[in-house]
């Protein structure tokens, strides 16, 4: 028997459970959700398989992939399956295939398991879901179908984590076959197709009939093919005549065929089935006409409500927290430059940011159970018309939706888009939906301009504030798209057809997780940066070029010397902070910025939140706390409320300015690693180039317009 | 011309109604009934119109009384109902 590492891949239709049952055996936690789609690249983890003694028997490297209903990709993310499994010399080519079949479904299911096993590689059937198949009065007889399809059949349920042990027995004792049974093929060729397959099977030395099959349908797709070996398949392709959707459709019809009987005899229905029965109550309110829109309103609405007002609390005490914690700190070091940089500086900075773990843990919860319900899927179909009249899918949405945590693993959702032009128009536009990231400046500035006062009894004001600047991402989003697609030849035909998973119960355990890291990545991350970017901003702020910080402060000094001690000290702290190396920079940007209503200490903060939004706010916590009295201990939002404005004397942050900003981080692309993965999806800088300059002309057009309106 | 006047007598999943059933005969369109094939819209198959999303598309139909399966009107169009 082959001992040591055996290599397995999940293959199954879209939302059958695979990235569930790869989680349940490898321990990780793989993306899943209940809508097809979620697995767009594939993904590796390890697990053990123990002798009967409990010792380690073998050491398996499994592949989580994509979902596909057949072996013919439609899209993007589907592509990953054939380009591991035509190819044996493929690093990932597996030992054995574990076919999850969604056994609520199974002649569907069985079509792709057909497909597998004629390709000649072992294979392992795992029905999974016989939960649901149950709620429809449908019981499934393993040992039949085990028996008709002469393969280990194994019931799982991934969810609980059933069965794992009895497919563990069935992997091993197929890779422990000493010799491969003959292969019985479901698909058997047609005489005009034969003299095509042996002579494809020459070349390319091939046993197999069904692989030289897919060596004539889908060499475009195969990485592994060079260019003139694909020319030579085109070329006897024309020499047979051979006509490929023909082929296709007689294929899949043969297929069923042999599957109908096989799953009438190991399937039984007591009465008619039906999909369970919530599933059924709830798409006849979730899709009506009119209710449909309705319910996806109150969602959101409550969405906002709970980020805004429920999220306000905890924040209210982390606020306190911090501020003693800062308080405390300053006492306990020797007063000083290096007690300013921690306490004023880092403290202060990261202050600003774990105040929001309650939004970040409450958005991405909601987003997790959104998913994990199987309500993903009614908005996408709720959503497609709309979506259509922009030039995009009904799919976006997932990107769209998902891009409200972050932009980055949104755009890579839009593999699964089949037509390239919508999923470049939704990739171009989803970053266009404001992040998590984002939500700490859009916090701060609404909880300076807007009040907090209720509205019809239940809404928060500010809440609706957060929902109006989300609302207007939206229709950036759509307003760009619909432009873009002006400029975009769409080339290839748009499709829908999506499959509507039945509701399901999100696991409390798994909205929990993505809660805890969803937080500590933002954390961590943001934390990092923030800590960094500390730093080298005080660095900046405190030394200047040559001797310009004292001279600007002997000016000062000179001209102010009527005035009261304390006002000539914040005086000199604001005129030493304007000639040191960052009031410098901040001044070489102001002619530039000052139309949109900003000064030069803002201009510091937006160059700083380049390298990540998170910043801006961390950034003017250091930049006020320089330029500001150093007595008190004061949280970011005080020291904006008090920051004055030299020319008016009057508030610095007034409604225009606020408004102003809102509107510039509402459109701006201020994040590389979003740059990144659209630099990667699409393979080029053409389009996040084109991105980030429509990104900044639309922020900074806005911006303007708004902040002359206002003042 | 002609194939317009056939299109318009043949009865379609587009053309059913809310609860109405049909059974599949044949596609229309050779891309889009591969599609529908490999998610198991079989002839023979019994199909019913399960919902209508606002706007009136797209829309969502029982395939065989074992799954759901939502799709645009202009999808719907090319299966025939017998
Ligand atoms: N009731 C029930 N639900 C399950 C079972 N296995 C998985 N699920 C749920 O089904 C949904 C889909 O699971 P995934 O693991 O994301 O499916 P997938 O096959 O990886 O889907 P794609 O990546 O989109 O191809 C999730 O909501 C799971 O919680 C099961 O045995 N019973
Ligand atoms: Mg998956």
């Amino acid at each position: 028997m082959k001992q040591g590492n055996i290599k397995v891949a999940l293959v199954g239709n879209p939302n059958a459970g695979k990235s569930t049952l790869f989680n349940a055996l490898t321990g990780m936690r793989q993306k899943t959700g209940n809508f097809p789609g979620v697995t767009v690249e594939k993904k590796s983890g390890t697990f053990r398989i123990a002798d009967a003694n409990g010792h380690d028997d073998a050491h398996v490297t499994l592949v989580d992939l994509p979902g596909t209903y057949s072996i013919y990709p439609k899209s993007k993310d589907e592509t990953v399956v054939m380009d591991i499994l035509a190819n044996p010399q493929h690093p990932d080519f597996p030992d054995v295939v574990v076919i999850v079949a969604d056994a609520s479904n199974l002649q569907r299911n069985l079509l792709l398991f057909t497909e597998i096993n004629d390709l000649g590689i072992p294979t392992v059937l795992a029905l999974n879901m016989l939960d649901v198949a149950e709620s429809m009065n449908l019981t499934v007889n393993a040992v039949q179908l085990a028996m008709q399809l002469n393969v280990p059949v194994v019931r799982i349920n991934a969810r609980t984590g059933e069965g794992m042990k009895g497919l563990k027995e069935a992997v091993k004792q197929v890779v422990g076959r000493t010799e491969k049974p003959a292969l019985r093929y479901f698909y058997e060729p047609k005489e005009n197709e034969i003299g095509l397959i042996n002579e494809v099977k020459e070349i390319h030395h091939l046993d197999n009939d069904y692989v030289a099959l897919q060596y004539v349908c889908q060499h475009d797709n195969f990485s592994f093919l060079e260019q003139p070996v694909r020319a030579k398949l085109d070329a006897l392709i024309e020499k047979y005549g051979f006509d490929e959707n023909n082929f296709l459709a007689n294929e899949t019809i043969a297929r069923y065929e042999k599957i109908k009987p096989i799953v009438s005899k190991a399937v039984k229905s007591e009465g008619a089935t039906e999909q369970p029965y919530w599933t059924r109550k709830l798409d006849s309110i979730l899709l009506h006409r009119v209710w449909g829109y309705v319910t996806f309103a109150l969602v959101l609405l409550v969405v906002f409500q709970a980020i805004f007002a429920w999220a306000s609390y905890p924040m209210d005490m982390i606020d306190a927290g911090t501020a003693a914690a800062i308080e405390w700190v300053k006492g306990a070091l020797p007063a000083g430059v290096l007690n300013d940089l921690i306490t004023d500086g880092i403290m202060a900075g990261i202050g600003g940011i774990i105040i929001f773990i309650p939004q970040i843990a409450i958005l991405f919860a909601l987003v997790a159970i959104l998913e994990e319900s199987g309500y993903m899927a009614r908005v996408m179909v709720i959503m497609d018309k709309l979506m259509r009249r922009f030039g995009l899918n009904g799919r976006s949405v997932v990107p769209l939706i998902s891009g409200v945590a972050c932009a980055v693993p949104a755009i890579m959702t839009t593999r699964s888009i089949s037509s390239r032009y919508e999923r470049l128009l939704t990739i171009m536009v989803t970053p266009l939906m404001s992040c998590s990231a984002r939500l700490p400046i859009f916090t701060i500035l609404i909880a300076l301009v807007v009040p907090e006062t209720k509205v019809l009894g239940i809404f928060n004001m500010q809440g609706i504030a957060l929902f109006g600047l989300y609302l207007l991402g939206l229709l950036g989003a759509l307003g760009s798209a619909w432009f873009l697609s002006l400029f975009i030849p769409r080339r290839e035909p748009s499709y829908f057809m999506l499959e509507m998973p039945s509701y399901k119960l999100p696991r409390w355990g798994h909205v929990g997780f993505t809660m805890y890291e969803s937080v500590k990545s933002f954390v961590l991350e943001a934390g990092k940066v923030i800590m960094a970017i500390s730093i080298i901003l005080w660095v900046l702020a405190s030394y200047g070029p040559g001797d310009s910080m004292n001279v600007a402060e002997q000016q000062v000094v000179a001209s102010m010397t009527t005035a009261p001690q304390e006002e000539i000290d914040a005086a000199v702290a604001s005129a030493r902070l304007e000639s040191s190396y960052a009031g410098q920079f901040g001044r070489f940007i102001e002619p530039a910025i000052r139309p949109l209503g900003y000064d030069w200490k803002i201009g510091i903060a937006l160059l700083a939140s380049f390298a990540a939004r998170e910043v801006f706010v961390g950034t003017m916590a250091t930049i006020y706390s320089i330029s500001g009295d150093t007595e008190d201990v004061l949280t970011v939002k005080q020291r904006l409320i008090q920051e004055k404005n030299p020319e008016t004397g009057g508030q610095m942050f007034t409604p225009a300015v606020c408004y102003s900003l809102l509107m510039f981080y509402v459109f701006a692309m201020m994040c590389m690693s979003t740059i990144a993965v659209v630099y990667r999806e699409t393979h080029g800088w053409k389009w996040p180039m084109i991105q980030l300059a429509y990104l900044m002309v639309l922020a900074y057009g806005s911006a303007f317009l708004v902040y002359q309106v206002l003042s | 011309m002609n194939l317009n006047k056939e299109r318009m007598s043949a009865r379609t999943v587009s053309l059913l109604k809310k609860g109405e059933k049909g059974i599949i005969k044949s596609f229309t369109d050779r891309a889009m009934s591969l599609k529908l094939l490999e998610m198991g819209c079989l002839p023979g198959c019994e199909v019913r119109l399960d919902a209508i999303a606002p706007f009136g598309d797209p829309i969502c139909i029982n395939v065989g009384g074992n799954y759901s399966l939502s799709l645009r009107l202009n999808e719907a169009a090319v299966i025939e109902l017998e």
